[in-house]
């Protein structure tokens, strides 16, 4: 229940984050890949440089996470998938200029459009599960 | 700056600092270094047969991952309703639809997305993020040069 809770509160702070960065516009990010405009990249800065504090000091400072868990991190490893993923996932991107977080958010601030994108990405999550399936 | 930033910067900022706090309040609070890719990929375990989606993994993640997801929308929809703005795009539904597809299928494959990857795994010093980044970064640059 304070689990949930917690992926609220925080969900809401990072859909009001994309609405008032206007990342969930998919203009605003053609913008910065087009390189008219940086925007993107201090928004990127500024989150990942929060999250940095909070991921290297919590662990240090509180042990185990307010409630309950393990600040141990998910298991990953380099692969080629990651390289390939990456650049098939860029490659969405900057077709559309819409990335998971905002496509959600976006049905929020107004943009009904971006049903088209979570069908998207729906449908490409599912035919990476069949892919997983089928090469193993 | 005004060549950077054509439309100012402290809403970048602002924001970005706003989606740090929801990020670090979720790892504080729980540990889980809350991506958004994965999202679609839990949901899929309410109905998919595949034995992919069926995994102990999913189905502890899928009920919070949709709580995380209406957050989302009602973070947005709170700007929405205090600023009175309700966005709009011009960009073609084909364009959406395929993009997302793309977007999604690379996401679950590289293991995350600009968040996943972009937010969370370089805060956690990840070297796969390092990786991911600036090829997702490059990729798409290129090809929204190269598109029409």
């Amino acid at each position: 229940m304070k689990r949930a809770a917690a992926a609220l509160l925080g969900g809401v702070l990072f859909g009001l984050g994309l609405a008032v960065s206007g990342m969930v516009r998919p203009e605003t990010v053609l913008d910065f890949l087009h390189l008219r405009d940086m925007g993107l990249l201090l928004v990127l800065g500024g989150a990942a440089g929060v999250s940095l504090l909070a991921f290297q000091l919590a662990p240090r400072l509180l042990g185990r996470p307010a409630f309950g868990g393990s600040f141990e991190p998910h298991p990953g490893r380099l692969s080629g998938r990651t390289f390939a993923g990456a650049a098939i996932f860029g490659a969405g991107w900057g077709l559309c200029g819409v990335c998971p977080g905002p496509a959600v958010a976006g049905l929020g601030a107004g943009l009904t459009a971006l049903l088209w994108s979570v069908a998207g990405l729906a449908l490409g999550a599912w035919l990476h599960g069949l892919y997983q399936e089928l090469a193993g | 700056m005004a060549a950077l930033f054509p439309h100012g910067w402290i809403h970048y900022l602002a924001g970005g600092l706003l989606i740090g706090c929801g990020v670090s309040l979720i790892y504080l609070c729980t540990g889980v270094a809350a991506g958004t890719s994965s999202f679609f990929s839990a949901q899929w375990s309410w109905f998919s047969r595949l034995g992919f989606f069926r995994q102990e993994r999913w189905r502890e993640e899928r009920g919070w991952r949709l709580i995380y997801a209406a957050g989302l929308v009602a973070g947005a929809l709170l700007w929405r309703l205090e600023t009175g703005v309700c966005l709009t795009t011009s960009v073609e539904p084909r364009r959406l639809l395929v993009g997302g597809l793309l977007a999604g299928f690379g996401a679950r494959l590289s293991g995350g997305c600009t968040a996943g990857h972009g937010i969370c795994g370089l805060a956690s010093l990840k070297k796969e993020s390092f990786v991911a980044v600036p090829v997702f970064l490059l990729t798409a640059i290129l090809v929204a040069r190269l598109l029409p």
